[in-house]
């Protein structure tokens, strides 16, 4: 018979114990989470970053990834652009009953291994279960900490002339989650881009003030977030829309889907404006680590249209690229 | 404007259908064109989107204006009818299976839709066909799936498929409430309306893979209005445009076949039939162009047990819809989205009033999505 989640898993009783000491313990251990209080207490005496990020994905398991790996991208990353080194994490799961356990081992061990490649620790956690039907098999939160190496970084830092570079190929992520969730287009071999940006980010903190703000433009894609940068204040970015790097894949799959891949969310490029000067080292930078073997740069920052973002299309128009509203919706025909 | 080289219909295979260079030449030739104005329409959401994409209206010279016609099936499903809809949903027993883009399609009450009737509890699932929504009703025995058929020929062939489906599947639980509508009485009807001034149009290139360049043929024949059944890549549509301007300027109105790459000159007979099997044409109420004869497609008697009009007793023809909107002249061509006083202010992808902003292929929510600057 198959193990499954039940509600006494999330009673804090013997069952909550099991599941702790039988997997989360092994997967994480260190000396901060053995103690098993209930906050870790942390060493350190610098400037820290701390951010918290839930999931709540469907399917939990995609292409390139799942609900566990993004958990712990998702906080690294926003730790990573936000000029932090990334050390600690928390994990939270409300698991629904009736959720296989194979599952959610399955599930840890991918938060174990991409932790583990990102040099963070899981210290501390809590796990709630809720009843059948009350939940979507499992959310999960996390919470990180950093130490914060590149102090500055923000959008007041922009300035005319600036160069806006892209980590890798737009769209990757919602559109692999889109197909896989509805079982659409198996075999096109779109894949999530879900990864850890750490290194990434760390290669760019070297640029030092040449390096004006990052980003990792998740829900909302690339469009969203490049306008969160310039709204409300004087400069405009203008991208060439032939120099964004997107997946053949993802065009084709985005074009049936009535989708737009630089609304759809990534899960593992970085968006990073930087001075002209510096343009081309901070690509050969981004260039020199596989996950940013496809970066590019993308466009400028001017002063043409204050507080938008424009696109030069590939057949010499231009558009105005707005700010995702309410979300994408698959058309009819 | 030179056309020789430009104008073998076959050029297209030949060249790659977005090849930039004959676009860019194209595009010059067109600017040359300045000897009048040309208003041209659109008549499909896909093609609205297109151009949007790729920004065609700025590259285009200002004596030549693309105008969005009635082509979004969403845009033209009337407020009266989400009414019936909205009112569907509040029967435990119903789940409804929508395309994604109806979902927020708000009836006679502003922010009242299928979205938010989800949230209060009501079944609504999304779906990318309407076999999709006869998969739901084989799942859900004991429910009442109805699917939410809008769009014109292009999905009525697809539409009826799935009727003659669950008749095979002896499927009781699966309706559909048929909003679907051609193309044509539409036309005739913006054609012979006062104030129609649009001299040539785009003809949708998915509808006329069913109906065929002869679905078409009345536009000159009866008319005398230039037309060109197109694609929706950019190539196909620049190729259009320019043919369009050309048969204006020389006074020689022709319906051209661009788009030979998937419609025949005979459409596609076989879904066609399919289509006349389970449908018959009958009055319908489009939002913007009101009333016409023949305009709506109705479930024929014989499957009238899949006819969730009947099933349950819904009237969605019985009014319609004031919303104060100006969608109804936006989708004749005689008003711009920007003109509209509700446009990006009280109207906007967030809260829509019109349908023309709820849709992705309406022609108010891709003038907000990718709106061009005068620059």
């Amino acid at each position: 018979m198959e193990e499954i989640i039940t509600l006494d898993y999330g009673s804090g009783g013997k069952k909550t114990s099991q599941l702790i000491e039988e997997i989360l313990l092994p997967a994480f251990q260190n000396d901060a989470l053995g103690a098993l209080s209930d906050g870790a207490v942390l060493s350190g005496e610098e400037k820290l970053v701390f951010s918290t990020d839930s999931f709540v994905v469907n399917p939990l398991f995609f292409p390139g990834g799942n609900i566990g790996k993004l958990s712990v991208c998702g906080t690294v990353n926003d730790l990573s652009v936000s000029g932090g080194i990334p050390k600690y994490l928390s994990l939270s799961f409300i698991l629904e009953e009736g959720f296989p356990m194979d599952s959610l081992k399955k599930i840890v061990a991918s938060i174990r291994d991409t932790a583990n490649s990102c040099g963070v620790q899981i210290v501390t956690g809590d796990t709630k279960v809720v009843e059948r039907g009350k939940g979507d098999g499992i959310y999960i939160n996390t919470a990180g900490i950093g130490f914060l190496r590149c102090p500055g970084l923000g959008t007041d830092r922009i300035r005319e002339g600036d160069a806006v570079l892209l980590s890798g190929t737009a769209g990757d992520h919602s559109t692999a989650v889109m197909l896989a969730r509805d079982g659409l287009l198996s075999e096109g071999g779109v894949v999530s881009d879900c990864q850890p940006l750490h290194l990434l980010a760390q290669k760019l903190f070297e640029l030092g003030p040449a390096l004006r703000v990052l980003r990792d433009p998740t829900r909302g894609g690339i469009a969203t977030t490049l306008n969160e940068f310039v709204e409300n204040g004087p400069f405009t970015i203008e991208l060439e829309e032939e120099a964004i790097p997107v997946k053949p894949a993802v065009a084709g799959a985005c074009d049936i889907l009535g989708l737009d891949p630089l609304y759809c969310a990534n899960e593992g490029k970085l968006l990073a404006i930087v001075s002209a000067d510096q343009a081309q080292e901070a690509l050969a930078r981004m260039r020199s680590l596989p996950e940013g073997a496809d970066a590019a740069i993308i466009g400028q920052v001017s002063t043409k249209a204050p507080g938008r973002v424009l696109l030069k299309t590939s057949f010499g128009g231009t558009r105005i690229l707005t700010k995702l509203t309410g979300s994408q919706l698959p058309r009819i025909c | 404007m030179q056309s020789q080289d430009l104008n073998d219909p076959g050029r297209i295979e030949h060249q790659g259908f977005n090849d930039r260079d004959r676009i860019g030449r194209l595009i010059s030739e067109l600017k040359k064109e300045t000897s009048r104005p040309y208003r041209l329409m659109e008549v499909c959401g896909t093609h609205t989107m297109a151009i949007a994409k790729m920004g065609l209206k700025q590259m285009l010279p200002k004596n030549i204006k693309l105008l969005s016609g009635p082509g979004c099936p969403v845009c033209v499903t009337p407020a009266g009818v989400m009414d019936e809809v909205l009112r569907l949903s509040e029967n435990p027993d119903v789940i409804l299976a929508s395309y994604g883009d109806m979902i927020r399609v708000p009836g006679s009450v502003p922010g009242d839709n299928l979205q938010r009737r989800k949230a209060l509890g009501a079944k609504v699932e999304m779906v990318y066909s309407a076999l999709d929504a006869v998969e739901l009703a084989e799942k859900n025995p004991g429910k009442h799936v109805v699917f939410l058929g809008v769009g014109f020929e292009t999905t009525a062939p697809g539409t009826a498929v799935a009727i003659l489906e669950a008749k095979k599947r002896k499927l009781s639980g699966f309706h559909v409430l048929c909003m679907l509508k051609r193309v044509e009485p539409a036309l005739r009807a913006l054609i012979e309306a006062d104030d129609f001034q649009v001299d040539g149009f785009l003809c949708p290139g998915h509808v006329a893979t069913i109906i065929g360049e002869e679905g078409f043929r009345f536009l000159t024949d009866e008319y005398r209005i230039p037309a060109v059944i197109t694609g929706f890549e950019a190539g196909d549509i620049t190729t259009a445009v320019y043919e369009l301007v050309r048969m204006i300027r020389d006074g020689k109105p022709a319906l051209w076949n661009e788009y030979t790459r998937a419609v025949r000159p005979e459409g596609n007979p076989a879904a066609r039939a399919i289509m006349e099997r389970v449908f018959e044409a009958r009055k319908d109420v489009w939002r913007g162009l009101g009333t016409m004869e023949e305009s709506g497609l109705k479930i024929r008697d014989e499957f009238r047990e899949f006819d969730a009009e009947l099933v349950f007793d819904l009237h969605p023809m019985d009014k319609e819809a004031v919303t104060g909107c100006r969608c109804g002249q936006i989708i004749r061509g005689v008003m711009d989205p920007g003109s509209c006083p509700l446009f990006g202010k009280v109207c906007t992808p967030d809260n829509p009033v019109g349908p023309c902003m709820v849709s992705g292929e309406g022609a108010c929510a891709a003038a907000y999505r990718y709106g061009t600057l005068s620059m």
